[in-house]
């Protein structure tokens, strides 16, 4: 018997480590001589720690939400040759909901293997492309293959990542790179972690194959400081290959050399802007540059050098193995194959999904996501983090695909999709993400610089209840000002919140302004508590928990707030019990 | 009249410096001295020794690698991660991501700020604890998050926020009694 435990960030978050000691413990004590393996993120981390018990003849039974009390009653059970029924979510038989519909190839791996384990990957036919590349097939073909298989850059701007790789292989300098962006900065996303993390060497073996293709000796992963765990096992499995003959000198004796080292970024948005990130990795402040030269003519320390995000990567091992035709056989006409969404902020289920292009939002969301938390009604999702849009429920139906998602002013940006319902204001949500780019502008393009600022101001004028006459039209302009007239994917995106709100919840925008309203009820200054005196019962709880004291009454008694003290924190909505629902909000 | 300046003792890297800290420093000098393009590998290490980047220290590596101050403290402004002043024994970021942001992050600010006696950036008096926000954390099914020393809790509430803290606070108490006691 084999006893997994997922323990990727989420996982540990969740409190992974002491369900893990406590089934080592357990497993220990009784004398079972079970294997304890570790793996990486299921993608439902909505569910975790997650624990699978592998049987002999290979059947799995899968618990969720386990604690270390449970940890030890599915011991107990699992001895017995029964399944703790209550926590049991999946078996391999009848997989979870989370899973319908999905198609996994860049996650192939993740949640199945121990990420720190190379026997592991190579087990489940790891390194297999490698060998088929170096030795079956020229760097051309590599890359024609991935032209045939339609994959395009998955870190936002989708680039055909064929065109990318020969146009540096064209070069004719001796020294290329290859860069890695797993500087994942988008608030929202997860995927490049979660692959980081649980499956390190699909992306070590796909740069690899790009370094052959591309003709590089020397592979770079820039990569979040924010993300340790990620690194660890990055840095880990690294040393593996190494160790394996899978990267250094004369690779499976084709005679090609390629190493990869980490470089960590310091915690900039703009550095995912490749030009800014080669910046940084020359250890300078990260400001983009000017594009021509591009990248693959003069990037890093200006050689030719080739820069793909983490989870275009870990699908080139797929891709190489089973033929770009049979990539090229998932997703649209212009999007090929499949691509993982992180599913976060009013969703039920929240965790990574990855789905064949082509799938209808509302599908992603109503189907793996399983709907809105508490049923409330869907309002809005967010795609492409701070650079995206908000797309209203009047397109659920579009389907995901670069241009299709384009078209609604939004962008498929690295895969974050973010969910609100009916208590999200939209213009609260535009002003937290223009308070993020002003935040992450580097500064250099005075329209990006300052234009931000200019919006912002008038962004927390209208949340504040102040907003004026011909601010709607004011920040149209100033958007499209700053798009035009910034150098970089930051500037030129910026606004991009702003302006899909105003272009789908104009009406939220003219409320806030003219009717000093806010329509979800989430802007301070537009909005009062009151206790509804013929529904109050006096259980003074709101009056115990208010943080500033500002509720009075006796036990029985109606109980009151003072407006004047009131910091309008919601805590007395909350905690009034839902049969008095005493509380109200205008 | 003499410059007011010279009346002000210079802090030196001995000052802010103990021997573990000196020989960590001239670690990273010899990994790192030759290597174009390393100053944020630097400036990593050089935080991971000292908690923070003091001021001394960053105008002795200047002289050493021949890097310009100007270019050093432009650098280590740029980026979220560097500190200029130093941080209390435990690091708390709060995740400021946009899944946090819709499920309530404002609220478990309000109850860290409130439990903590601190602003949002600020230091707790006894040193124990400093506040940040962090962009985001990649932990967002566990919204709100928040990572102390490495380590990610979700999803909070403003009272589990406020135990974990206690928790932490707890520990320290107990680990002081026990040297105390040895």
């Amino acid at each position: 018997m084999i006893v997994r435990i997922g323990l990727s960030s989420c996982g540990i978050a969740a409190g992974g480590l002491p369900v893990r000691d406590a089934l080592a413990a357990e497993i220990g004590q009784q004398g079972l001589g079970w294997e304890l393996r570790q793996t990486g993120c299921m993608g439902m981390c909505h569910l975790e720690p997650l624990v699978d018990v592998i049987h002999e003849d290979g059947s799995i039974n899968t618990y969720g939400n386990v604690t270390v009390d449970v940890a030890r009653e599915i011991v107990a059970a699992e001895v017995n040759g029964t399944a703790l029924e209550k926590y049991r979510i999946a078996t391999e038989r009848e997989p979870n909901d989370c899973l319908t519909g999905q198609v996994r190839v860049a996650l192939r791996n993740c949640g199945s293997i121990d990420p720190e384990s190379i026997q592991d990957y190579i087990d489940a036919g790891g390194y297999q492309a490698l060998d088929k590349a170096l030795t079956d097939m020229t760097p051309e073909q590599v890359i024609e293959e991935i032209r045939i298989s339609g994959l395009r850059g998955r870190g936002g701007a989708g680039f055909p990542t064929w065109f990318k790789w020969n146009a540096t292989r064209q070069e004719p300098d001796e020294t290329k790179y290859l860069i890695c962006n797993a500087d994942e900065g988008d608030p929202g996303a997860f995927m490049d972690r979660s692959l980081l993390e649980g499956d390190p060497h699909a992306v070590l073996e796909g740069m690899t194959i790009a370094g052959y293709a591309i003709g590089a000796r020397s592979g770079i992963i820039y990569a979040r400081a924010e993300y340790p765990l990620a690194i660890k096992r990055l840095g880990k499995a690294i040393e593996q290959a190494q160790a394996r003959g899978l990267l250094g000198d004369n690779l499976v004796g084709s005679g090609f050399c390629f190493d990869i080292s980490i470089k960590q970024g310091a915690g900039a948005f703009v550095c995912g802007e490749e030009t800014a990130l080669i910046a940084s990795l020359e250890g300078e402040r990260g400001m983009p540059r000017l594009k021509p030269p591009f990248p693959s003519q003069k990037g890093y320390w200006d050689k030719p050098s080739n820069i793909n995000n983490v989870e275009t990567f870990a699908n080139v091992p797929w891709i190489i193995a089973r033929g770009g035709p049979a990539y090229a056989a998932m997703g649209t006409e212009d999007s090929k194959g499949t691509k993982v969404f992180a599913l976060a902020g009013r969703i039920k289920r929240g965790g990574l999904v990855e789905v064949p292009m082509g799938m209808t939002l509302r599908d992603i969301i109503f189907g793996p996501g399983g709907g809105i938390k508490g049923d409330k009604k869907f309002k809005a999702v967010q795609l492409g983090g701070p650079s995206g849009g908000c797309i209203p429920e009047s397109l659920l139906d579009t389907p995901v695909g670069y241009q299709s998602i384009k078209d609604t002013g939004a962008i498929m940006g690295s895969g974050g999709m973010v969910v609100m319902d009916e208590t999200t204001c939209m213009v609260e949500l535009a002003r937290y993400f223009l308070n993020f780019t002003q935040d992450e502008s580097c500064g250099k393009c005075v329209p990006c610089r300052i234009g931000t600022k200019r919006m912002l101001e008038i962004m927390e004028r209208l949340c504040a209840g102040e907003g004026k006459a011909g601010d709607i039209e004011l920040l149209e302009m100033l958007g499209r000002q700053i798009m035009d007239g910034s150098l970089c994917g930051l500037g030129n995106s910026a606004p991009n919140p702003v302006l899909t709100t105003i272009k789908y919840f104009r009406d939220e925008y003219e409320a806030h302004i003219f009717d000093r309203k806010c329509p979800a009820k989430q802007c301070k200054a537009l909005i009062t508590y009151h206790i509804e005196a013929d529904k109050c019962k006096g259980c003074t709880l709101c009056a115990k928990k208010c943080p500033v004291n500002c509720i009075s009454g006796e036990a029985k008694q109606v109980h009151v707030i003072d407006q004047n003290l009131c910091t309008k924190c919601g805590t007395c909505l909350e905690v009034c019990p839902s049969k008095w629902s005493a509380v109200s909000v205008s | 009249m003499s410059c007011c300046c010279q009346a002000e003792e210079k802090i030196t890297i001995e000052n802010v410096s103990t021997e573990a800290q000196l020989s960590g420093l001239e670690d990273l000098i010899n990994r790192f001295g030759g290597l174009e393009g390393s100053l944020i590998s630097v400036l990593q290490g050089i935080q991971e020794v000292y908690g923070y980047l003091p001021r001394p220290v960053l105008e002795y590596i200047s002289e050493r690698l021949g890097i310009k101050k100007a270019r050093i403290y432009g650098v280590a402004t740029f980026y979220a991660q560097f500190r200029l002043t130093p941080v209390g024994k435990h690091l708390i970021l709060l995740c400021q991501g946009t899944a946090c942001h819709v499920n309530g992050a404002d609220k478990i600010e309000a109850a860290l700020c409130d439990e903590l006696r601190v602003e949002m950036g600020g230091t707790t008096s006894d040193r124990l604890f400093t506040l940040n926000a962090a962009a985001c954390l990649g932990c967002c099914s566990l919204a709100p998050v928040m990572m102390i020393d490495g380590q990610a809790y979700g999803p909070l509430t403003p009272d589990k926020a406020r135990n974990v803290i206690r928790f932490i606070y707890k520990q320290e108490a107990e680990s002081r009694q026990e040297e105390v006691g040895a």
